[in-house]
């Protein structure tokens, strides 16, 4: 990374120099978890198992808690209990079954499964790009499968009409997937010269491409009439407010499918951290692994944002918590990743539909007014890390 | 028969500009070759194309085969790059950056199972004890010998296949005080003799130490090679280098002058 540079930039890219520069607050607090966590020899590997069976646990609970939390007083433990065939003779009220099996059901397995996808694709793109703020909400991913799920929703009858088509329920993931994917694809191409990736690049182009797809978005929604306007509204806040089991159905196999492959991207990405060229020099096949992540990310990115409309955050917030708590291994990082931030939507959510209930927040006024903060605290770290 | 890592009639462009002309350059298993020449000759574009990062034209075998046939992976089990500077942008731990090396190449862990590979790696570089410290928390020259450590392990954790492993090191000593200077050629040197070694050079006093043949580039050709003895003459380095340069002189006016060469063994001296 060269020298000289802006001094916004130098903060924004992040990657600092560690030669010329002295201890610092970020190094020392990471240092001081590494010291007091892990075995003498920096050998993290069984705090972090212990910490991804812990964040399973966690899951566990807080999943159980959203079923029993909500606008209505139905009572999930009866509904549990018939389930399991223990309900003791007592009929649980339709009522009941419904809001918990239709309703609170659907929504978590919803929040579950965007959580994980967002956390994992953030925890992807920061190896990826070998950035700590590298997001797909911060670079223009989320923008551009908002654009292709936008457009399907306005120009589906029209325009679009084959498309619909031809794909159905699925119509809507896909454009959303293409969206991300094209994204990510220019940001690649736009910042990496040569096998080296420029961070001011990267994150420049990202801002760009963002606006340009909102630009997009936004003629779009211009152009759309009443009833589309009404189905818009979800996609610029975020909300898991409309989840059903078709749209779990068709987004869980997309995101689930990515899930279980990319921890075979683990060492790639580990590699990745010492530069394209020591990667490859370590014998991973760089072009390849690139290919497959960006392709991922899209994947994920544009399922998630399909079902839920753009939540940011997730995914900058969840991997930087868990790089603090057990280091930045990509093994272990990733299935952290999809576990807290699983848990972290799903809180989220909670909070959303309790706090002003009968009404509900958006949840991506929840996870913004959480993540802001937790942002700025990042910049500010690398500020001291950059020494100014 | 001695195994060679050999290129013959090697082109490189760089941005649209030739930057060697048709060079030919030969190391030997068992050898430290050292490449030496001004800043700008092509040395480290000789080392990247030698590592396969920049597009070459010409020829690269290792032991025989061709460079541009074998996937990174079978590549990386034959030859190991020491980089000239890293950046990382995450803490890792130097045991976690070190341990990167044992799963590299094709065979990886299956050799490392049973034994403590990233800890000899670190005590062969003198970074005993280090291996919970922070990366980026060190020094340059920790950094450096960390990076080295880690290129010991891809070497160490692949199968013996009776073909020899090589080293590639990019200015290896650049950032180091003058006694790991030592350490780390000696490391250099143990591995050539069970392997080999290709190092671009900046001290022509260690290159003249440890080298077995140096090969001298300027402008993106090989203006000299063989022994140190042979090739590092006066009248080379002074045309190469541009400046008026003795060899074997002791300077005569009141200047004190410290040498490696003259060095005691590493650590010999002021015990750690």
């Amino acid at each position: 990374m060269k020298q000289a540079r802006p001094a916004l930039l130098a903060t924004l890219a992040g990657t600092g120099n560690g030669r010329s520069m002295s201890l610092t607050q970020n190094i020392q607090h990471a240092r001081m978890i590494a010291t007091r966590r892990s075995q003498a020899d920096g050998d993290r590997s069984a705090t972090a198992r212990r910490a991804i069976m812990l964040l399973a646990a966690v899951l566990l609970v807080v999943a159980m808690f959203s079923l029993f939390q909500g606008a209505s007083d139905a009572s999930a433990l009866a509904v549990i209990k018939s389930w399991l065939g223990l309900d003791g003779g007592y009929a649980v009220t339709t009522r009941d079954r419904v809001v918990i099996e239709a309703i609170r059901a659907p929504r978590m397995a919803m929040a579950m499964l965007v959580g994980a996808a967002l956390a994992v694709a953030g925890a992807v793109m920061q190896g990826l790009f070998r950035n700590p703020l590298a997001d797909p909400g911060i670079v223009g991913t989320t923008s551009g499968a908002s654009l292709g799920a936008v457009a399907v929703i306005v120009l589906g009858e029209t325009l679009f009409a084959p498309f619909t088509a031809l794909l159905g329920s699925f119509a809507l993931p896909v454009a959303a997937f293409i969206g991300a994917l094209v994204v990510t694809l220019a940001l690649y191409r736009i910042a990496t010269n040569s096998g080296a990736t420029s961070v001011a690049m990267l994150l420049l182009a990202g801002i760009a491409m963002a606006a340009l797809a909102n630009a997009l978005t936004g003629l779009l929604i211009f152009m759309s009439d009443d009833q589309q306007l009404r189905d818009l509204n979800f996609w610029l806040l975020g909300s898991l407010a409309g989840a059903t089991w078709v749209k779990v159905w068709t987004a869980g196999p997309i995101i689930l499918a990515a899930l279980l492959f990319m921890p075979s991207l683990a060492h790639g990405l580990n590699c990745i951290v010492l530069g394209e060229a020591a990667a490859g020099h370590m014998g991973v096949p760089v072009q390849r692994l690139k290919a497959v992540a960006v392709v991922l990310i899209a994947a994920i990115v544009g399922a998630a944002v399909a079902v839920s409309g753009g939540i940011g955050f997730v995914g900058i917030v969840v991997p930087h918590l868990l790089r603090l708590a057990i280091g930045p291994n990509h093994r272990y990082l990733l299935p952290a990743s999809a576990l807290l931030g699983a848990s972290l939507l799903l809180l989220a959510d909670i909070v959303s539909r309790t706090i002003v209930a009968p009404a509900e927040l958006p949840i991506g006024i929840v996870t913004a007014l959480f993540g802001t903060p937790f942002f700025f605290w990042i910049l500010l770290r690398r500020r001291g890390l950059l020494g100014f | 028969m001695k195994a060679r890592y050999n290129a013959k009639k090697l082109h490189v462009r760089l941005s649209g500009k030739e930057i060697l002309h048709g060079l030919d350059f030969e190391a030997r298993s068992g050898e430290l070759t050292a490449i030496i020449g001004p800043n700008g000759s092509g040395k480290t574009t000789l080392m990247r194309a030698l590592s396969n990062d920049i597009a070459w034209t010409g020829e690269i075998l290792i032991n025989g085969a061709e460079l541009k046939r074998l996937p990174a992976a079978e590549l990386a089990a034959r030859r190991a790059v020491l980089p000239q500077m890293s950046v990382l942008s995450f803490p890792f731990t130097v045991h976690e950056v070190v341990e990167l090396g044992l799963r590299a190449g094709v065979a990886g862990a299956e050799v490392a199972r049973g034994r403590n590979l990233v800890g000899e790696a670190l005590e062969k570089v003198d970074l005993n004890g280090f291996g919970g410290r922070i990366y980026q928390e060190l020094s340059g020259g920790e950094q450096q010998r960390v990076q080295l450590a880690r290129v010991l392990c891809q070497i160490w954790a692949q199968a013996d296949d009776g073909e020899p492993k090589w080293l590639l090191l990019d200015e290896p000593v650049s950032s180091l005080d003058i006694r790991h200077q030592l350490a780390i050629m000696d490391v250099a040197r143990e591995h050539a003799g069970q392997g080999g070694v290709i190092a671009v050079m900046h001290d022509l006093n260690l290159t003249a130490m440890y080298a077995d043949r140096v090969y001298v580039l300027d402008g993106g050709r090989v203006v000299a090679s063989g022994s140190p003895r042979q090739v590092l003459t006066a009248q080379t380095l002074s045309e190469v280098f541009g400046c008026a340069l003795k060899v074997d002189a002791v300077p005569g006016d009141d200047v004190p002058f410290i040498l490696p060469q003259a060095a005691g063994g590493v650590g010999a001296v002021v015990p750690r």
